[in-house]
């Protein structure tokens, strides 16, 4: 090191003053690191939903283009709202998203206080059961087709054997009746990993010395389990639920593959309607204002939800 | 060492746990297992009733999905000779293979815009969380909630605008395409993720980096960055897992050029029908290196499932 007066005065400037003569201001950084996020989520997120707001308001068609695009006020709001098949596919979505949510709340809160017992070959288990929710919903979705066939499947042919039903005498995605739970039973093998796992988390995180306590206050078991698991590892299910109510209420891939909608209508979620009406009826203004009613929807059940689920977290 | 407590459960409780947990466990297996025996079966075997379970194994399934077969002439059969194994399988049928079939290129597209998209989201996402988890931002909460709130948009309400504005740039069916709409979807789970991983680093490290002359560049890559290596590379199975599996964005907006094996698996077609062993052959190609790598990864993967859930 020289002994030249620049670097005495180099070596006696305070940190900040250095780091900011030498390079950006921290400022500066802040906003190179974040922005180039923020202006892709403004690009492929936030200007999409804008130009839907504003195509919702016309006639659009995106196949044809050099239709003159008619600005049609709140027409098509109103016309989804007052549609009575667009009411049926709401409680098919309905229908799906309460039972997929039951059985894997029941299911996954099972497996989850199974699993906390800390048997032997719990880590390898865990891992063994969670491997569905890792794969592709429509590679999958579309096997379950297969495993679904009314004569050779092996869905059919397992519950043929269990119950002595002939395997050809019911239709899982063919029959009115049969196919919503269709969709319900994979989705179900599905997912029911993910909550198991936050569960799994819940019941984690309770420590020991509150049961040892409630020992000691000689608490029997069934009461530890209703005054002390189920309060404690309330907030992570409700977060469970919380993610998979957006998940399944936007679902699509799983549910296409398996079904497309079908029969008649009786599987044809929000999704792919809304699918219908973009991709293959090309009523793009109607289809935006559809696709904005959906988001409302979401966005308005999931703030609720996010209140009440403060509000346990608070106790 | 083992003291004995009230909350540790007995032996017989653990026994039970384990059987039941076994089970659920075997029988969650079976439409996995399924997948992989059907890719060995021949079509006849595949549908057989009552299903087989033993059978004698072919590779038809994986010759029909990565070749293209033609029906033939007896005299043309016998003029000329299988030239391979793969080519006396398809004979059996009165075929001859012609050429590959798309699901190879179909494969690389998969592999091209996951690993790009991964690339991308965790470059872009982990200067983000640095700057959320170190800096004084304006907004950040807000900042934080609209990053997250991106995801709640059904994909199908979000491709409607984005397959107009992909039109009109020429984005459409191309790889840059798929991997800057991947990168836009991934980007928020990564943001949270790693702000998670970068808060739990020491504060401290960095500023005795500081002190010591580095910029606060160096002092990001050279002390923050090893720290959170553990935190990125679980954070990029998770953006990877996503883009290779993701289906309605793909099916949407691909078509040829670009498009991912998630739609093109279902679309393999037969003789008269749907050909299951070359699907199923298809299904495992495609599924397997997720299983391997949720089996090899499983630490970190579950902490993450449960970490990012839980923080949100």
């Amino acid at each position: 090191m020289s002994d030249r007066t620049i670097d005495r005065v180099a070596a006696a400037t305070p940190a900040p003053v250095a780091r900011k003569i030498k390079g950006l201001s921290d400022r500066a950084i802040a906003w190179i690191f974040v922005g180039p996020t923020i202006f892709l989520l403004l690009a492929v997120n936030i200007f999409p939903l804008i130009w839907t707001i504003r195509l919702s308001f016309t006639n659009f068609r995106a196949n044809r283009i050099n239709r003159e695009t008619e600005w049609i006020g709140l027409r098509n709001y109103e016309r989804i709202l007052t549609d009575l098949d667009i009411w049926l596919n709401m409680q098919a979505t309905a229908h799906f998203l309460i039972w997929t949510i039951v059985l894997q709340v029941l299911i996954g809160f099972t497996l989850a206080y199974l699993i906390n017992k800390n048997f032997r070959g719990s880590p390898f288990w865990t891992t063994v059961i969670v491997l569905p929710m890792m794969l592709s919903p429509a590679v999958v979705g579309n096997f379950w087709k297969f495993l679904y066939q009314p004569q050779i499947g092996l869905f059919n042919y397992i519950v043929s054997f269990f119950t002595g039903k002939d395997p050809s005498s019911f239709e899982m995605l063919g029959q009115v009746n049969l196919a919503p739970w269709s969709i319900v039973i994979v989705d179900t093998w599905m997912w029911t990993p993910f909550v198991m796992l936050i569960c799994l988390a819940g019941l984690r995180s309770i420590p020991d010395y509150i049961y040892e306590a409630a020992e000691i206050d000689r608490a029997s078991k069934l009461r530890q389990f209703f005054t002390i698991t189920i309060p404690m590892v309330l907030p992570f299910l409700m977060l469970a639920v919380l993610f998979r109510g957006i998940e399944n209420f936007k679902m699509f891939d799983l549910v296409v593959q398996l079904t497309g909608g079908g029969p008649g209508s009786t599987t044809e979620l929000t999704s792919i309607n809304l699918k219908r009406e973009a991709f293959e009826k090309w009523r793009t203004g109607y289809a935006s204002a559809y696709a904005i009613i959906l988001f409302v929807t979401v966005f308005g059940l999931a703030s609720i939800y996010v209140k009440a689920l403060n509000k346990v977290k608070e106790r | 060492m083992s003291s004995y407590t009230v909350t540790a459960p007995s032996s017989r409780q653990k026994w039970f746990a384990g059987t039941m947990v076994v089970i659920y466990a075997l029988v969650t297996m079976i439409p996995l297992v399924w997948i992989m025996i059907t890719g060995f079966k021949s079509p006849a075997d595949a549908i057989s009733y009552p299903p087989k379970v033993v059978f004698e194994p072919t590779l038809e399934g994986y010759v029909n999905l990565f070749t293209t077969r033609t029906r033939q002439t007896e005299e043309f059969l016998n003029a000329n000779p299988p030239q391979n194994w793969a080519d006396e399988i398809v004979r059996k049928y009165d075929m001859v293979i012609v050429g590959q079939s798309k699901f190879g290129e179909r494969f690389m597209n998969s592999v091209i815009i996951g690993f790009g998209s991964t690339f991308l989201s965790i470059f872009l996402g982990t200067l983000a969380a640095y700057a959320f988890s170190r800096f004084k931002i304006p907004l950040a909460d807000d900042l934080l909630f609209f990053i997250l709130s991106t995801r709640m948009m059904p994909p199908i309400a979000v491709a409607i605008p984005i397959f107009l504005m992909y039109r009109n740039l020429g984005l459409s069916d191309t790889h840059l395409g798929m991997i800057l709409l991947y990168t836009a979807v991934n980007i928020s789970l990564a943001v949270w993720l790693l702000k998670g991983f970068i808060d739990e680093i020491p504060r401290e490290y960095e500023e005795a980096a500081l002190i010591d002359g580095y910029t606060r560049f160096q002092a990001f890559y050279k002390v923050v960055l090893p720290q959170a290596a553990t935190g990125i590379a679980s954070t990029a199975i998770f953006c990877l897992i996503f883009a290779w599996n993701e289906y309605a964005f793909a099916v949407l907006l691909t078509s040829a050029t670009a498009q991912t094996a998630p739609p093109f698996i279902p679309t393999i077609i037969g003789v008269g029908g749907l050909d299951w062993p070359a699907v199923a052959a298809g299904a495992t190609i495609f599924l397997l290196p997720v299983m391997i790598f949720t089996i090899l990864l499983r630490k970190h993967l579950l902490r993450g499932i449960t970490f990012g859930a839980v923080r949100k």
